[in-house]
């Protein structure tokens, strides 16, 4: 009953705290002020179910903890729903096969030829997907939190914009040019961090997104500063003229493409000695070195290669858009795109696309809900972050295939 | 001194006149210490005495404000490696593990002892991506070995299962493996047992000098465990407040008088 009497206790406090808020209303029209106190009482059972639903998940939680500190055999994990499907090839590929084909089929089946705003949503929502598994790399498999990875972003974006303008080179000439603009400079500022951790690390980071975007905002002459680059090229199809539809669903299936691609690699990369290399960085610093993994060079490659691919993302959104401006590329997408891997489990493939998709998709699609969207946004990150520290998928264990058998028949000492 | 001479084998590690100073204080102060091939050499001591910063001096964690740390390759070549990065001293063979355990808790078992295997390892991370065969056949070699140091310690079991899931004592017998992993030939452990119960202990005695036999390597062991240690060392570097204030084999230890004051103590005298 304590629950029922701490929640009236919010209930009430938060009808007080929206007081002015909710319920006061100066008509300027009429001079006059309007009282809506429907208002309040809405705010007070609202305030009242939550904080209620809360003290009981809460509760649960605990409980559950409590259950599983109890148990004898505690290492064994039940295994999660993507664990299982991992360990099932069989199911993994089919699901996978389903998966891509709505991929394939979904920018045909959402537009017409007059209307193909959910096509270009989902470019934008890929752009970031792209985004997330390259932020992946860096912040989810080597463990370097890094504030500043749109700063790349930028880099891969400018670079496609001043080529295109200014060189007339086409997309495909630029898009890995785009890609490895954003290595070097990955590159460039992983040398003076190599030493850095933890709360000093963020800053330089932090510190060089913001460069980052002054330098574009300021230099005019080259990068047209803050009323940016207009004009940039979409992607050339063969020559081939394309409408505006086409030209949505090109660009789609190139981002899809590199989508595609970026799982390929950093599941190649996650199951070897490279990656597994990053992993024991993250872990434990010294633990690794001790090891004899040479940590300058994991940490260059695991910038770099982070880097690479919000290098090529930023071409593709820049040859999206046809128009880029220093705005893009805030501190707030920075964070957007450490909370699509945080979201999403660090280091999960998977996770990080399923969050980033969400993070992307339901602020547009909330827009029905104006201004509360942010705050619905807001509250499900808290969510998240309460009762699923971990991220949405995260515990997935590989599994190596070994041979058993005694391999030391010839060693005499046994 | 006088018990250097009956040694035998190769020069493996020499350290002489080892200082380390944190600030104002002098936490390794002049230590020498020798090991031989084919040995275990002891270093003991009350807590505080600075075995462990020896061995952070050792194996590159720090870099000692003076000495020499020099090493015998098996090619002949003699190498002064202070100062040098730890991994490549490890790289050149010599392998440690820690006092508080430092596994990769969220990697499994195997993963762990499968880092040991970096740096005898060179998929690039082209190879790695485009799945080249020196990739694949690295990869098969370092599951293999892992595996089977794995087997060695009495983990091959617990292969799949998370490090941090481990027991104590699987845990310090895992760290053994994934030092063993990097064919070191001087195995450094940084208090083995502690923690251990009187059996686990045992195993772990009989495991030491197993390794010693089987992998061919010399053996450096931090350990207040004194039944352990006199059972199989054979020789024992004694330190105390950063001084090293005996060495020779357990019999001259036991009989030491210095020994017995600062360190046995009245464990002796009973
Ligand atoms: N990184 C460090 N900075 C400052 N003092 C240290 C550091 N590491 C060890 N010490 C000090 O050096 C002395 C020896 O420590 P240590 O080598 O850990 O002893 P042992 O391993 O013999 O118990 C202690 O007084 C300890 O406080
Ligand atoms: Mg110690």
């Amino acid at each position: 009953m304590s629950h029922l009497k701490r929640s009236l206790g919010i209930g009430l406090w938060f009808m007080f705290l929206t007081l002015p808020l909710m319920v006061v209303r100066v008509n300027t029209v009429s001079r006059e002020v309007e009282w809506r106190w429907s208002n309040l009482v809405w705010v007070g059972i609202c305030a009242f179910a939550i904080a209620w639903f809360w003290q009981f998940s809460i509760e649960r939680r605990a409980a559950q903890r409590a259950k599983v500190a109890a148990e004898p055999h505690p290492e064994k994990d039940r295994p999660s729903l993507a664990q299982r499907l991992a360990d099932d090839p069989v199911l993994s590929r089919r699901v996978l096969l389903a998966a891509a084909l709505i991929a394939l089929i979904f920018p045909w089946a959402v537009s017409t030829t007059q209307n193909f705003y959910h096509v270009n949503v989902m470019v934008s929502a890929l752009i970031f997907v792209v985004l997330g598994l390259g932020l992946n790399i860096t912040v989810g498999l080597a463990g370097l939190l890094d504030l500043g990875y749109i700063a790349f972003f930028a880099v891969g974006a400018y670079t496609y914009a001043l080529l295109a303008k200014g060189f007339g080179l086409g997309f495909w000439m630029c898009l890995p040019l785009g890609g490895v603009m954003g290595m070097l400079f990955g590159v460039v500022l992983g040398f003076p961090i190599l030493r850095l951790r933890g709360d000093y690390l963020a800053i330089v980071t932090l510190g060089f997104g913001s460069i980052t975007k002054i330098v574009l905002e300021n230099w005019d002459t080259v990068f047209g500063g803050a009323a940016g680059i207009a004009g940039i090229p979409r992607p050339d199809f063969f020559g081939l003229p394309l409408d505006g539809r086409e030209k949505s669903i090109y660009t789609y299936y190139i981002v899809l493409a590199l989508v595609a691609v970026t799982i390929f690699v950093t599941n190649r990369l996650k199951n070897s000695r490279v990656g597994r290399a990053w992993m024991a960085l993250r872990e434990d610093e010294i633990a690794c070195v001790a090891m004899g993994v040479d940590m300058a060079r994991t940490k260059l490659s695991a910038y770099a290669l982070g880097a690479f691919w919000a290098g090529l993302a930023g071409v593709i959104f820049a040859a999206h858009n046809n128009f880029i401006n220093p705005d893009s590329f805030t501190f707030m997408d920075s964070a957007m795109v450490l909370a699509m891997v945080v979201l999403g489990g660090m280091g999960s493939i998977l996770g990080v696309i399923i969050a980033s998709l969400a993070l992307k998709l339901l602020p547009e699609y909330l827009r029905a809900f104006a201004e509360y969207r942010m705050l619905v946004f807001g509250a499900v990150m808290v969510l998240m972050m309460i009762f699923r520290p971990q991220g949405l998928i995260n515990n997935m264990r590989r599994k190596y295939e070994y041979d058993t058998a005694d391999v030391e028949s010839n060693d005499g000492g046994k | 001194m006088a018990a250097s001479s009956t040694r035998g084998g190769k020069k493996l590690l020499e350290v002489s006149g080892l200082t380390m100073d944190f600030g104002g204080l002098r936490a390794v102060d002049n230590v020498g210490l020798d090991i031989h091939a084919g040995e275990i050499v002891a270093l003991i001591g009350p807590n505080g005495a600075g075995k462990t910063t020896f061995f952070n001096c050792v194996t590159g964690i720090y870099t000692p404000t003076t000495g020499d740390v020099r090493i015998h390759t098996a090619d002949g070549a003699t190498r002064r490696i202070n100062g040098m990065k730890p991994n490549r001293i490890t790289g050149l063979g010599m392998a440690r593990t820690f006092q508080n355990i430092r596994l990769f808790p969220a990697m499994t078992v195997l993963e762990n002892v499968m880092i040991g295997r970096h740096c005898r390892t060179g998929t690039t991370i082209l190879d790695a991506i485009l799945g080249t065969s020196r990739s694949a056949r690295e990869e098969r070699e370092s599951i293999d070995t892992s595996y089977q140091l794995l087997k060695k310690v009495g983990l091959a079991d617990v292969a799949d299962e998370y490090s941090r899931n481990l027991s104590y004592g699987a845990q310090r017998r895992l760290e053994i493996a994934r030092a063993l992993a990097t064919e070191p030939f001087l195995l450094l452990l940084d208090e083995p047992a502690a923690g251990m119960n009187p059996q686990e202990t045992h195993e772990l005695d009989e495991l030491i000098t197993r390794i010693r036999d089987e992998e061919n390597v010399a053996i450096l062991l931090i350990e207040h465990d004194m039944k352990l240690v006199m059972n199989i060392s054979d020789h024992i570097c004694v330190m105390e407040y950063g001084k090293e204030i005996a060495q020779g084999t357990p019999k001259e230890i036991k009989e030491n008088p210095k020994v017995i004051e600062a360190y046995l103590g009245e464990e002796a005298h009973a």
